[in-house]
């Protein structure tokens, strides 16, 4: 498969792009109010607290909406492939965009239950979801 | 009384290049062929010329987004302005109108040139294929979240909010079609088209699917061009050649969350709340509309538009469109009439206005629409990208 294009690291990002590697989907908290604040901001809209820090969450969401790419945009990209906005459980203004990976893309619905899991990519694990089996 | 300053300004003058799937001319000529147009179209010398924007400003990333930005027209037309203005940062593609309205209503000055370019065709042609992503270039800002997961091109976002609107609204692959046969219908009619041969529903449900649920004929078509409009004080206006087009209202907000993953209407993208400011700026209503030019970067959007203008009801578009004679140019409400960026090439919404313009001065020939229209309603979006405007002919 295609290489994976990486994002740029900040202060901000580091804890969601790095804590798969324990195998944790990190999301910023308010530690006032705990309302979640994606993307990490220093700041909470709700309480307008400033102690936000990332903090686990259970890595379970359901799909929102999705696509099922065909298009072969750079050479040897593997098609089709599913694109999606994942909703934690914990907080249903949280969406993750992600592929979702274990599952045959015309087996992808929406609200499906799907569960974190990552993929290792030079210093970085990248979010994906797959759906949670029975 | 709120005095609302857009109507104190008025379109004077429009100009395009040659569009084409290639140009033999610079990007740089082509916006100097639009802005001389649209000077010469409004009566304006360029001494006349006092004040310069466009949308989003020079990107020389060699992607053809955007070459030319305003300190190269200015200094390749010489002009002496009292303000300018190019950036990205704006309520989507009309950003550079809004601000002129504002630099114009702040006595910065009275006749802007504000111009579009696009040299995306030319740039595809390279090595750079798509927009979004560079292989060993880590992507910083809102991209970040989509680049590790294969979104090389905004139609896999616009795909995202697109299935979720088919999901919820229940349209029908034969419904969307009629906005990308309509408009091809139009483009027949203009000779300005990129894309003339009309296309039929079978022709459209035939063409190979990009992302679900979008088709490559829901898909705007790269061009070089460019466009220009002349924006100019009211009272300037109306000593010029041509019967002042008013801005009549604007949509500018942005109430929704700013985030290409985190918009809270997905299916509708951030356009409800910006039409309904445009509307509370006027007394006219959706019925005294007589053509729109909604924005159809995909098709998609412009199904969103006749919803979010008050066109129609929430997921009732696919009833409007269905069968495609409401929207046609005998129609009751003919959209896209020279065939939009669907057919006639993506100027990006700056092509909406050129064609809103023309129909208004009676100018679109074949493609006139019949009975001397006089109000336009005009879009852009694009996710948290949207704004309107409404445009009255004196």
């Amino acid at each position: 498969m295609t290489v994976r294009i990486l994002p740029a690291i900040d202060k901000d990002n580091e804890a969601f792009w790095t804590w798969g590697r324990e195998g944790r989907l990190a999301i910023h908290r308010c530690a006032d109010c705990l309302y979640y604040v994606h993307p990490p901001v220093p700041f909470c809209p709700e309480c307008e607290g400033r102690t936000i820090a990332p903090q686990a969450v259970s890595g379970r969401g359901r799909i929102v909406t999705f696509t099922v790419n065909h298009k072969a945009w750079v050479p040897d990209l593997a098609v089709p492939y599913v694109l999606a906005l994942v909703a934690i459980d914990e907080q249903e203004d949280v969406r993750i965009a992600c592929n979702i990976v274990d599952c045959a893309p015309e087996e992808v619905r929406f609200d499906m239950p799907v569960e974190a899991c990552f993929e290792a990519c030079e210093d970085l694990w990248v979010p994906l979801f797959r759906p949670v089996r029975a | 009384m709120t005095r609302f300053a857009e109507k104190d300004t008025a379109i004077t003058g429009v100009g395009m290049s040659d569009v084409s799937r290639g140009a033999r001319k610079s990007a740089l000529a082509l916006t100097i062929d639009a802005c001389l147009e649209a000077m010469a179209d409004a009566g304006l010398t360029r001494g006349d010329v006092d004040g310069i924007a466009t949308w989003p400003g020079e990107r020389a990333d060699g992607s053809g987004f955007s070459p030319v930005g305003c300190a190269a027209v200015q200094d390749a037309l010489r002009l002496e302005v009292g303000w300018y203005a190019g950036g990205g940062e704006a309520p989507g593609q009309y950003g550079a109108l809004f601000n002129a309205i504002g630099a114009i209503a702040a006595g910065l000055c009275r006749n802007v040139l504000i111009f579009r370019t696009m040299y995306e065709a030319t740039a595809r042609k390279a090595a750079y294929a798509n927009s979004l992503l560079r292989e060993g270039q880590r992507q910083a800002g809102p991209f970040a979240w989509y680049a590790p997961y294969y979104t090389y091109a905004a139609a896999l976002q616009q795909a995202l909010f697109f299935n979720l609107y088919v999901h919820k609204s229940g349209i029908t692959p034969e419904q969307v079609g009629q906005v990308a046969v309509n408009q091809r219908r139009n483009a027949a009619l203009n000779p300005k088209a990129i894309y003339r041969t009309p296309i039929s529903i079978d022709d459209y449900l035939a063409s190979p699917i990009i992302a679900t649920p979008l088709r490559l004929y829901d898909c705007d078509v790269p061009i070089d061009g460019a466009a220009a409009i002349v924006v100019s004080r009211m009272d300037v206006a109306r000593g010029l050649r041509n019967p002042p087009i008013r801005i009549e209202a604007i949509g500018s907000s942005m109430r929704y969350r700013n985030s290409w993953t985190q918009l809270d209407a997905l299916d509708t993208q951030a356009q409800p709340k910006v039409a309904e400011m445009m509307w509370s700026r006027t007394d006219l209503k959706p019925a005294d509309v007589d053509i729109a030019q909604l924005y159809d970067g995909f098709s998609f959007h412009t199904i969103n538009w006749l919803e979010n203008f008050g066109f129609c009801e929430r997921y009732e578009a696919k009833h409007f469109i269905e069968g495609g004679t409401r929207i046609a140019l005998g129609g009751a409400l003919p959209v896209n009439t020279g065939g939009g960026a669907l057919s006639a090439g993506r100027l990006h919404a700056y092509g909406a206005v050129h064609e809103a313009c023309t129909q208004l001065w009676g100018r679109a020939g074949a493609r006139q629409v019949k009975g001397g229209p006089q109000v336009c309603a005009t879009s852009t979006s694009g996710g948290p990208l949207a704004g309107a405007m409404l445009l009255v002919r004196d």
